[in-house]
């Protein structure tokens, strides 16, 4: 018996809906897997006040974005530029630039 | 109904046919697709796993730190200001806090000094993060040498490696007592790094920080909204890197659609014009394109998502942590928690699987509505 291609597609097409969800579900599970580790954490930075994530530590404007002034990005000379690539994509804090 | 279902189940038989008979093309076409949905699923999911992240280990960050700034410069903070901003009503404590940033040459990394008063270190102990651990090769009972700023070398013992589960927040931490990190940078008294304010009605925040600020014109005061919010704007569309990849994504999504909507190849119009001869209706022909067009799109979003997932979630996203880690020698794992938002999974969906599927169909109905005579002799 010849299978019918509409079949196998929307086989194809239920085998996917299947892997996102399970992809929602093992979200949901690490999620509380991880929320003991999260809470430890996150009690760590309360206890020592820390204020950033350590995303890079190129450069202290991209390890405490949150913290960084005007100055630092562009320190190393007159008419310097931001040259660290983690500057490409963690941009100034809100307090420096205004929001329109 | 029935009848309406089998119909349609025959139209994406003859469809998906129709897409195998060029199937090194169609397997082309959704190759690309379903890249350009990878490139921008990974960024989604990266980007909403990140903020998700920071907004839970940053909850209790300090509610407002003021910093002094001389001439655009963070600068030492007197602690004689802490007094003064006790008195603003409202403010329940004031402490000042010391931190810094140590350039260590041998491993050419940068650390992050923090003095530790609650952990109880006695003099020349420390406790490092695992970054430093990993890029030193150095553990718990181990010693490690730092230069002070007047050229003198002293030995930390190092009394405990702060665990990696906690390297998003403390990799690259090195905690010290505070007698201790003042000898290392020549820290004068009466000053500090920055002052921490706990204020006592949690609504009350800005109004004490712009209260701060008119006492203190030399004075930066940041709050703990502006630092949650600083981590809105990382790795945002508007922006940077990311902006240069959507773009280009999105330009090349945009060259598909265009290449589809301007027209239809020659045996495409034959095929349609040998339908409408054989009896096929101008709405079939139309239902034909739809399920052809809507068989790519969905093959390539179901594909590009799951690797995204992957590649984000299982795969701890490679290449964004190269873009993070930049020049950097030391850096945490990013072992994002995986966080989906079913929102931004439907916004993907329509901005990738609709455009598509509709420029398939636009030129196609110019085609479906001309004689089949004419268009099978064209």
């Amino acid at each position: 018996m010849q299978i019918r291609k509409s079949s196998i597609f929307l086989l194809f097409l239920g085998v996917g809906l299947i892997v996102l969800s399970l992809a929602g579900l093992q979200a949901a599970y690490q999620t509380g897997a991880n929320h003991r580790s999260l809470a430890d954490s996150a009690e760590f930075a309360r206890i020592f006040q820390v204020t950033d994530l350590c995303l890079s530590t190129e450069a202290r404007y991209t390890r405490h974005p949150s913290q960084a002034d005007w100055h630092s990005p562009f320190q190393s000379h007159p008419l310097a530029l931001d040259h660290f690539p983690s500057g490409s994509v963690i941009p100034p804090p809100r307090t420096i630039i205004p929001e329109k | 109904m029935t009848h309406f279902l089998e119909k349609q189940r025959n139209i994406l038989d003859f469809a998906l046919s129709s897409l195998l008979r060029r199937w090194g093309r169609n397997l082309a076409l959704t190759a690309v697709y379903s890249g350009i949905v990878f490139f921008l699923g990974s960024v989604m999911f990266f980007t909403n796993a990140l903020k998700h992240e920071a907004s839970l280990l940053l909850a209790s960050t300090p509610e407002i730190i003021v910093q002094k700034i001389v001439a655009g410069r963070h600068d030492l903070i007197p602690l004689d200001y802490a007094e003064k901003i006790r008195k603003i009503r409202g403010v329940a404590e004031v402490q000042g806090r010391l931190w810094g940033y140590y350039y260590d040459p041998i491993s050419r990394a940068n650390y992050t000094l923090i003095s530790a008063p609650g952990a109880g270190l006695p003099e020349q102990n420390i406790i490092i993060g695992e970054g430093i651990s990993r890029v030193l090769n150095v553990q718990k009972g181990r010693t490690i040498r730092l230069r002070s700023v007047a050229g003198r070398f002293a030995n930390f013992k190092v009394k405990g490696v702060l665990s990696p589960e906690s390297a998003l927040v403390s990799t690259d931490l090195m905690l010290i007592g505070e007698d201790d990190f003042k000898k290392l940078f020549n820290i004068p008294p009466g000053v500090a790094t920055d002052l921490l304010v706990s204020v006592r009605n949690k609504k009350e925040i800005s109004t004490v920080a712009a209260k701060i600020a008119e006492i203190f014109p030399d004075a930066r005061p940041i709050t703990r909204d502006e630092v949650l919010r600083t981590y809105d704007a990382v790795f945002d569309w508007r922006g940077g890197l990311v902006l240069v990849i959507l773009t280009g994504a999105l330009l090349a999504f945009v060259i598909f659609a265009w290449e589809k909507a301007t027209g239809l190849s020659a045996e495409e119009k034959r095929e349609i014009g040998i339908l409408k001869g054989i009896g096929w209706d101008t709405a079939d022909v139309l239902q034909l394109k739809f399920w052809e067009g809507l068989a790519i799109s969905l093959t390539s979003f179901l594909l590009g998502v799951i690797l995204a997932y992957a590649y984000v979630f299982l795969a701890d996203a490679p290449l964004f942590a190269t873009v993070f880690k930049g020049w950097s020698v030391l850096y945490p794992a990013f072992h994002l928690t995986p966080f989906i938002s079913f929102y931004q999974v439907v916004i993907l969906f329509f901005f990738t699987v609709m455009p598509y599927t509709v420029a398939t169909i636009v030129p196609v109905w110019k085609a479906a509505t001309t004689d089949p005579d004419q268009v099978m002799r064209n």
